[in-house]
């Protein structure tokens, strides 16, 4: 997936348009045009002003445009909250480094026992950390990346949204605030990849996004339920205290299926690796944060959060370390394909993931505390390059490998925070990338299923990130004469200032690894575990060991698939034009898939005939009917006919009607005579005492006329002639004679008036009025009345967007009653 | 549709039919009425009106978009719904400010409150949904009757 249309999407790419006055694309923001000034006024009035501001929003944008320290204020702001957040969450590191857990909770539904509740252990807290730290480089790096383009207020906005629902994620302990804020960031990854959706490209990887970490998210409720139903708790600490049980439980497949769901959609795990490097459509300072340092790990903290829970059996260690193992090569072995540097990254978030899953499935202390390092060691340096790939392409123009090179005088800090980071990924000693490999080493070493080979795919994968850092970190800078599409030179500090630091933690890292084991790795590590595990004693020098062997040995295989990069590239490349299936195009098939199914299915059901549907409606009313008379049986009163004359000249008057509805070829006539029909009736309800619905369907009948004239206009002048329909004739009967019975039925017993006294003793002194229904529709049922005439000014909304979408549209497609509505979504589309 | 008849009735009828609706709105609480038929009521009116004199006379008389009445009338049953919150603890409890219930059950005052704006509501969406559908719905069918005569007319 080349995204060469992308190039610069997110830089300068100022279309002339303000943030808030985009247009409004669809069939109602277009000007209606056309002949009849009163349709076009119908249209262009009936919408309300989308592109229009309400008033916070108008002098908020005066003073932007009018106070430039408000802006750039504004434009800070982000950064500040997230430092000023990051220096909170700093402030419980010692206490959480020694063992304490933090708890807060607020009530939210009470009733159902779900709470608005935070725990602040190990893993919460350093995933907080990263969150807020990475967040606050990335908000400043956004402010610089973005300065002269009008939609920076949307992306930082955006941005910070999806930072407070990450950390909410990472520090939930009740599921359904974990499962809000697990479902933010995916709302708030979708609007980021889609933030240029003037391009199908964008608009398609965030549709991808969405749909794919949404399943996930689906899952992750559904195993949320069970669990929460199994433990009768809805916190995760009481889901992890109750481990033992719930693995012995039926409960515990189902559950683990879903929860690998939730994680390997949202964590880019094999076979759901796809979305990520798609989701590169995004503007670089978003990439750099969801799609390397934080959201895509959401997965990965779900299974370290849910590990004392669920982990530890035979299937949780076979099916993430294979699954793990997988996309752990996949992504290596396709970054190395790419020729666009961030595209490599994206690839080696992949495989960054899969790296974390593995380990975590290899079940050992050793194991667990080398995710829990290489969790760190990935965000500081894969943030860092991101930012830092960002630099070129904004400053040197191009993010294609080839055609950057020897740019080291150019851009001399982006060529440092790149060397620094580059060598961190590479794993080369005094970096925390090396004290990570080593651990990754020792941990596939302890990993309880398959060591050898689970140290082999490190080893290869490792090999291969030697190689991609050399690609991005090295070749634009040291390698070839100076070229680049534009005359490179360093960005703004904003734009540096995060790559460098990053990557001068990675180096400080490696310095002070033993305090690194104490104060991150370890209590880390303990929550993963669920038990406090010693001090892991980190140092960067081991002595001669086996880790250090595989060290020498990646080195050396990494710089030999540097030297033969282009080569592999290229056989990688003939190998995908060979038609190997990609999960890209397998998503695409199953989208199509159900696509075809779903108007397959509509065109069936959805006939467009309104016929058919009176047909099919009236004849699942008569089964029901007459299977309720079947089912009921016993005696029924005998029909009574002494009734006054007035009854008897009602009843003519309901039954001339109707055989007049009947028998007349005139529209105009049957319609008339229906209101007949309905009139009658109503006479009948005051005849009996109910004045209120007497007068309601006495009005319900006027409108319907009025409409039913109304969509006669638009009916061809002459009607088809049809003469007598045995089958409908056969419903209506059916349906009639069904009803009759039933009622004759329900008159027969003794009818249940407790409902009725109640509201009869309580409607005058309680809610002081005498109209019980009135009373019952406004006072005790008030809230089914708020439901209807909310769901009474959808229908209107819906009514009038339908019938002034398009001038002729509508006319056409009553008057061509045979299309269906699957082909006229079809021909919508087309147009 | 030009019928002097109807239209000169009409000048007559509606604005009778309107107050009709109010009074049926306000009594609603102890006799037949309320504000559902109440809006029945004053949409038939409008109708009519409609029906006599043309739609964009109708619009013009109504001043404000149908469904911008529909949408406060919601927003009146919405703001009932939080009076009651905030003033007895619970979603759409009724309140009365302006009554008074004696010891022996004597009530004083104007039985005016929480109920009577959400009746209202009631009465706005009705008026307002049904007119903004049957405006469109006309301005439609004229539509479609336009274009129809043109091509009859090629």
């Amino acid at each position: 997936m080349q995204e060469s249309d992308r190039q610069s999407a997110g830089s300068e790419g100022v279309d002339g348009l303000p943030a808030g006055t985009t247009p409004v694309g669809g069939p109602l923001g277009g000007p209606v045009g056309g002949s009849d000034p009163l349709a076009e006024g119908v249209a262009g009035k009936m919408l309300w002003p989308v592109g229009a501001e309400a008033w916070p929003v108008q002098p908020l944008r005066w003073l932007l445009r009018e106070v430039p320290a408000v802006k750039i204020g504004l434009l800070y702001l982000p950064s500040v909250v997230a430092l000023l957040a990051f220096l909170f969450f700093l402030t419980f590191l010692p206490a959480v480094a020694g063992g304490d857990v933090f708890a807060w909770s607020r009530p939210w539904l009470p009733a159902l026992g779900i709470e608005f509740a935070f725990r602040v252990d190990g893993l919460g807290l350093v995933f907080a950390l990263l969150i807020s730290g990475i967040g606050a480089l990335v908000f400043l790096y956004t402010a610089g990346y973005f300065r002269t383009d009008p939609r920076v207020a949307r992306l930082l906005t955006l941005l910070l949204l999806f930072g407070i629902s990450m950390v909410g994620l990472v520090l939930a302990d009740d599921i359904v605030t974990l499962f809000l804020f697990w479902e933010g960031t995916t709302v708030t990854s979708f609007l980021l990849v889609g933030f240029d959706y003037q391009k199908p490209n964008s608009r398609r990887s965030a549709l991808q996004a969405l749909l794919v970490t949404g399943l996930g998210g689906l899952a992750l409720l559904g195993a949320l339920i069970l669990l929460g139903d199994f433990t009768g708790s809805y916190r995760l600490s009481d889901f992890n205290a109750e481990g033992d049980a719930i693995k012995e439980s039926a409960l515990y497949a189902p559950v683990l299926i879903l929860v690998l769901l939730a994680a390997f959609t949202k964590s880019a795990q094999f076979p759901f690796h796809f979305w990520l490097p798609g989701a590169m459509a995004a503007p670089t300072p978003v990439s750099a944060y969801l799609h390397s340092a934080t959201m895509v790990k959401a997965g990965v903290y779900l299974l370290m959060r849910l590990n004392p829970a669920l982990g530890g059996t035979e299937a949780w260690h076979w099916i993430l370390t294979l699954f793990g193992a997988t996309s752990m090569l996949i992504g290596a072995i396709w970054s190395l394909r790419q020729t666009d540097l961030k595209l490599m990254l994206a690839h080696t978030t992949v495989m960054g993931l899969g790296t974390l899953v593995m380990l975590l499935g290899g079940g050992t202390d050793k194991a667990v505390v080398a995710a829990a390092l290489f969790l760190v060691v990935h965000a500081l340096y894969k943030a860092s390059l991101f930012l830092m790939v960002g630099c070129l392409d904004k400053k040197a123009g191009t993010r294609e490998v080839d055609a950057l090179g020897g740019l080291r005088r150019a851009m001399p800090i982006t060529m440092w925070a790149a060397a620094l980071s580059g060598l961190s990924m590479a794993g080369v000693l005094p970096f925390v990338g090396f004290l990570g490999k080593e651990v990754i080493y020792e941990g596939a070493l302890k990993i309880v299923t398959e060591p050898v080979l689970v140290t082999g795919a490190a080893l290869a994968a490792n090999a291969m990130m030697v190689a991609v850092a050399g690609l991005v970190a090295f070749k634009p800078f040291h390698l070839g004469p100076q070229v680049s599409p534009k005359p490179a030179a360093d960005p703004p500090w904003e734009m540096w200032l995060g790559p460098i630091l990053l990557a001068i933690l990675g180096l400080m890292g490696g310095l002070i690894a033993p305090l690194l084991g104490s104060a991150i790795v370890a209590p880390v590590a303990s929550s993963i575990l669920g038990r406090t595990i010693e001090d892991p004693h980190l140092a960067l020098w081991h002595g001669f060991t086996a880790a250090l062997l595989l060290s020498v040995c990646t080195y050396a295989i990494g710089l030999l698939f540097l030297y033969f990069a282009r080569a592999i590239r290229i056989g990688l490349a003939s190998a995908e034009d060979t038609g190997l299936t990609s999960a890209d195009r397998t998503y695409d098939q199953v989208l199509a898939g159900l696509q075809s199914v779903c108007s397959g299915l509509m065109r069936r059901v959805q006939s467009g005939s309104l016929e058919t549907y009176m047909r099919a409606t009236f004849i699942a009313l008569g089964v029901v009917l007459w299977v309720a008379v079947a089912a009921s049986g016993g005696d029924r009163p005998r029909p009574q006919f002494d009734l006054p004359l007035i009854s008897y000249l009602t009843l003519a008057i309901i039954v001339i009607g109707a055989l007049t509805v009947i028998v007349t070829r005139s529209r105009l006539l049957a319609i008339t005579a229906l209101g007949v029909v309905g009139t009658g009736i109503s006479i009948i309800f005051v005849l009996y005492g109910a004045i209120d619905v007497a007068m309601t369907q006495l009005m319900i009948e006027i409108l319907v006329v009025v409409f039913l004239a109304i969509a006669l206009l638009r009916l061809p002048r002459t009607p088809e002639r049809k003469g007598f329909r045995v089958g409908d004739a056969g419903i209506a009967s059916a349906v009639g004679l069904g009803v009759t019975i039933v009622l004759i039925s329900v008159l027969g017993n003794d009818l249940d008036l407790q409902l009725s006294a109640f509201f009869a003793e309580k409607s005058a002194p309680e809610a002081f009025g005498r109209n019980i229904v009135n009373v019952i529709l406004v006072d005790f049922r008030a809230l089914d009345t708020l439901g209807e005439i909310a769901v009474i000014v959808i229908a209107a909304i819906g009514a009038v967007a339908a019938l002034s979408a398009g001038k002729n549209a509508p006319a056409r497609r009553l008057i061509g009653g045979k299309r269906s509505v699957g082909e006229i979504a079809a021909a919508e589309e087309a147009r | 549709m030009n019928s002097l008849i109807l239209s000169t009735a009409t000048r007559v009828i509606a604005p009778l039919l309107f107050l009709f609706s109010l009074y049926i709105l306000w009594r609603g609480h102890n006799d037949p009425g309320g504000g559902f038929i109440g809006g029945l009521v004053a949409a038939t009116a409008l109708a009519l009106m409609e029906k006599a004199s043309g739609l964009e006379r109708a619009r013009r008389l109504l001043r404000v978009e149908p469904l911008a009445i529909a949408a406060v009338g919601l927003g009146c049953a919405c703001i009932s719904a939080f009076w009651g919150a905030i003033a007895k603890g619970y979603v759409l409890a009724g309140v009365w400010p302006l009554l008074t219930v004696g010891a022996d059950g004597e009530k004083a005052g104007l039985p005016v409150g929480s109920i009577l704006l959400f009746d209202t509501g009631v009465y706005l969406v009705v008026v307002g949904g049904v007119c903004g559908m049957l405006f469109t719905l006309e301005a439609a069918a004229l539509s479609a009757l336009g274009s129809a005569k043109d091509e009859e007319d090629r």
